[in-house]
């Protein structure tokens, strides 16, 4: 089967100063995959490569099976929630609006079938009621949900999400894992930057540990381990082995 | 729209310069203003009203990229590009200054582009760099222009502070197509440009052209700067581009509002700029134009609906008002509820004992209360009563307070001396809706912490909004 996402050699710098080295990646599709990692290890970097935010220095990226930059429209795309500025003057609609706007083409209106698409996709995160709210009034919470209803309005068959847990409520998280699950059962793949080890093997049916390269790649069963862990965090970071070897016995 | 039509189809091939009026009175010169018999103001009025325009448009994304400094740095960093212009065939030509301006423009910015991406420098630095080795560059040019002994020189050191006087018709038409080419792109590619406003990470994600969007909005940014100048000068041209938006950025939260509200002010700057600059008997456009956007600004800054300061202020004080017209009704309960509900009236003095003031200031809260026909005073004896609704909102108050001091102890574990303070602010906020909610959670309670008993409120009642 042509993997959903399939990168090679890929390596990205930064002012020079490599940051990813030579990932080798192919993600099956259909998966909930988790990436995970200490900070500065280049998760979110390896997402902005994949979606040609930032250019590698080698390698390549296939999007089932195709260059990654003709198959984008099928990748939806939920940045950090710190990346943009939430004083800017568009309301919830406007946000959610702009997940159209890639099918749209250059110069066409949004119209009466945005608006429905856009509508159902606020629905389904439970922002509805608040579609014409500023979005500098919103919770944090409600702020992830506003981009990744956007992301859902793409209407894609992969998506990468850079923290989508980062700062919001447990309510906001749980509603954000339902929908997770609902996607991969629709046979959509997603890839989910997540910092939480306690709650990675809950939510997670595959695991990418990255440390500058790629770690370990693989079920979760089979790569949340004790060593593989420790390889990528380091042995600094003995309190967080120790939470995942905890949570491995509670099973 | 229909009046820059009039205006751009009787411009005469050669205006003379307002400044050839000889001295009149101020009174004259508004009538000759509103006349429009003039041709040069005329030309001066269009051209004021198009620049605001097209400043007021691309300000606003300016404003809201927070690129504002940008704009400064573009209306100095072209003015050697205005000189080089001049240089280039020894006349004002329009098309020559505006080439080798817009040329000088965009060289600016690139070299922001570059030192920040080649050094550790941030952008901030960068374009004050930029800025003032730019503008100098310009101002020697000037100078060396200045002491070439020619007469197609004159009107060229407007460019400093601008005089619309001095627009001949040629550089009115450039206004009027930069212009037209502005509302143009913005309007057919207003999803694109907004998109990439908001998150340009996402934008080029989903195949938006980011960089030749940049790259446009830099170009007409050029354009209008550069279109501006002689009218609103190289110093303030960046104020016409930062003044409207901003104002409209107080007043609306969505876009494509704004858009048309900081055209609106660009708009009436302008031409309110050009009408002081007229009766002033040619003071510097630039600055009037400047000063009549700044008094906008300030009006918004002051009255916006939302945001506004003076509404703020008024805001505050009508809820402290409140605040203070439901402790006067719950010191009436208060007072009654000591008593065992056993009469009905509330002495004065009773009043201020409990409310911890003098008799006077008592006095002058109850008239407040009777104002509102939520008490009734008896002059003579100086005893209060509530009436039915200022009975019902003493109620709602003491309720909400002892529901919300049960809640604190039995439900978010505070100690019981701990949480008076805390439900003296909450029980002037809690809704209806929210009471509802608290007596569920606590399963309708009939005794606050203290022991002493919530009273029912008939027929609802509590904080208004």
């Amino acid at each position: 089967m042509t993997p959903a996402l399939e990168t090679h050699d890929l390596t990205v710098a930064y002012h020079k100063r490599p940051v990813l080295y030579g990932v080798d990646l192919a993600v099956p599709p259909g998966h909930l995959v988790g990436i995970m990692g200490p900070n500065g290890a280049g998760k979110t970097t390896l997402i902005k490569a994949v979606m040609g935010i930032v250019p590698p220095v080698s390698g390549w990226v296939k999007i089932f099976g195709e260059p990654a930059s003709r198959a984008l429209g099928r990748v939806g795309y939920v940045p950090q929630r710190e990346s943009v500025d939430w004083d800017f003057p568009v309301n919830v609609m406007d946000v959610v609006l702009m997940g159209r706007y890639g099918r749209l083409g250059l110069g066409r209106r949004v119209g009466a079938k945005e608006r429905e698409i856009a509508r159902a996709c606020l629905e389904k995160v439970g922002m509805l009621p608040l579609a014409d709210r500023q979005i500098a009034n919103l919770s944090g919470g409600q702020q992830q949900r506003v981009f990744l209803a956007r992301a859902l309005a793409q209407e894609s068959d992969l998506y990468l999400m850079d923290e989508p847990f980062a700062g919001v409520d447990a309510t906001t998280e749980a509603a954000i894992v339902t929908l997770l699950q609902e996607l991969k059962a629709r046979g959509k793949t997603i890839l989910v930057v997540h910092h939480d080890l306690t709650s990675a093997q809950q939510y997670f049916d595959m695991l990418l540990l990255v440390n500058l390269r790629v770690v370990a790649f693989g079920d979760t069963a089979e790569v949340f381990t004790e060593e593989l862990l420790q390889k990528t965090y380091g042995g600094r970071l003995t309190i967080l082995s120790k939470i995942a070897q905890e949570v491995k016995n509670q099973g | 729209m229909m009046l820059l039509l009039f205006l751009l189809s009787v411009l005469p091939a050669d205006a003379a310069r307002i400044s050839d009026v000889t001295e009149t009175s101020a009174l004259e010169q508004a009538v000759r203003f509103f006349t429009f018999r003039d041709p040069s103001l005329r030309l001066a009025l269009a051209g004021s009203l198009l620049l605001g325009v097209s400043c007021g448009l691309l300000g606003a994304f300016l404003v809201v990229r927070r690129m504002a400094l940008v704009g400064d740095t573009l209306s100095h960093a072209v003015l050697p590009g205005v000189a080089l212009g001049f240089l280039w065939n020894m006349t004002k030509d329009p098309l020559a200054i505006f080439t080798g301006a817009c040329v000088a423009g965009l060289l600016g910015t690139m070299v922001v582009g570059w030192i920040t991406r080649t050094t550790k420098l941030k952008e901030d630095a960068a374009l004050g760099l930029v800025l003032a080795v730019f503008f100098g560059a310009g101002l020697v040019l000037m100078g060396m222009i200045q002491r070439l002994p020619m007469a197609s020189k004159s009107g060229l050191d407007k460019c400093l502070f601008g005089q619309a006087a001095a627009l001949g018709g040629g550089d009115v038409k450039l206004m009027a197509v930069t212009t037209a080419a502005t509302i143009l792109l913005l309007s057919v590619f207003y999803k694109e440009f907004l998109v990439a406003s908001f998150d340009v990470a996402f934008a080029r994600t989903i195949g938006m052209p980011v960089r030749l969007l940049h790259g446009a909005l830099m170009m007409l940014l050029a354009a209008a700067v550069v279109v501006a100048l002689q009218a609103v000068g190289v110093m303030l041209v960046s104020a016409m581009l930062i003044t409207p938006a901003a104002t409209a950025y107080l007043l609306t939260d969505r876009m494509h509002r704004m858009l048309v509200l900081s055209a609106l002010f660009g708009l009436c700057s302008g031409a309110m700029g050009a009408f002081f600059s007229f009766l002033g008997s040619n003071l510097p456009t630039g600055p009037c134009m400047v000063l009549a956007a700044s008094a906008l600004f300030a009006g918004a800054f002051l009255f916006a609906p939302r945001h506004g300061l003076v509404v703020r202020w008024w805001r505050r004080r009508s809820r402290n008002l409140q605040v203070a017209r439901e402790n006067t009704l719950k010191a009436i309960f208060h007072v009654i509820e000591a008593g065992g509900f056993s009469r009905e009236g509330v002495a004065l003095e009773e009043l201020a004992a409990r409310r911890r003031c003098t008799v006077d200031e008592a006095q002058r809260e109850v008239l407040a209360l009777v104002a509102d026909r939520l008490a009734t005073m008896d002059k003579a004896r100086r005893v209060v009563h509530a009436t039915p609704e200022g009975w019902r909102k003493a109620q709602a108050m003491v309720r909400n307070h002892r529901l919300w001091e049960l809640y604190l102890t039995n439900r978010a574990n505070f100690r019981a001396d701990h949480v008076h303070d805390d439900a003296e602010e909450m029980e002037h906020l809690l809704d209806e809706e929210t009471v509802r909610l608290l007596e569920r959670r606590l399963d309708f309670p009939e005794r606050d912490p203290h022991g002493r008993e919530i009273p029912k409120v008939i027929g609802g009642g509590g904080g208004e909004r």
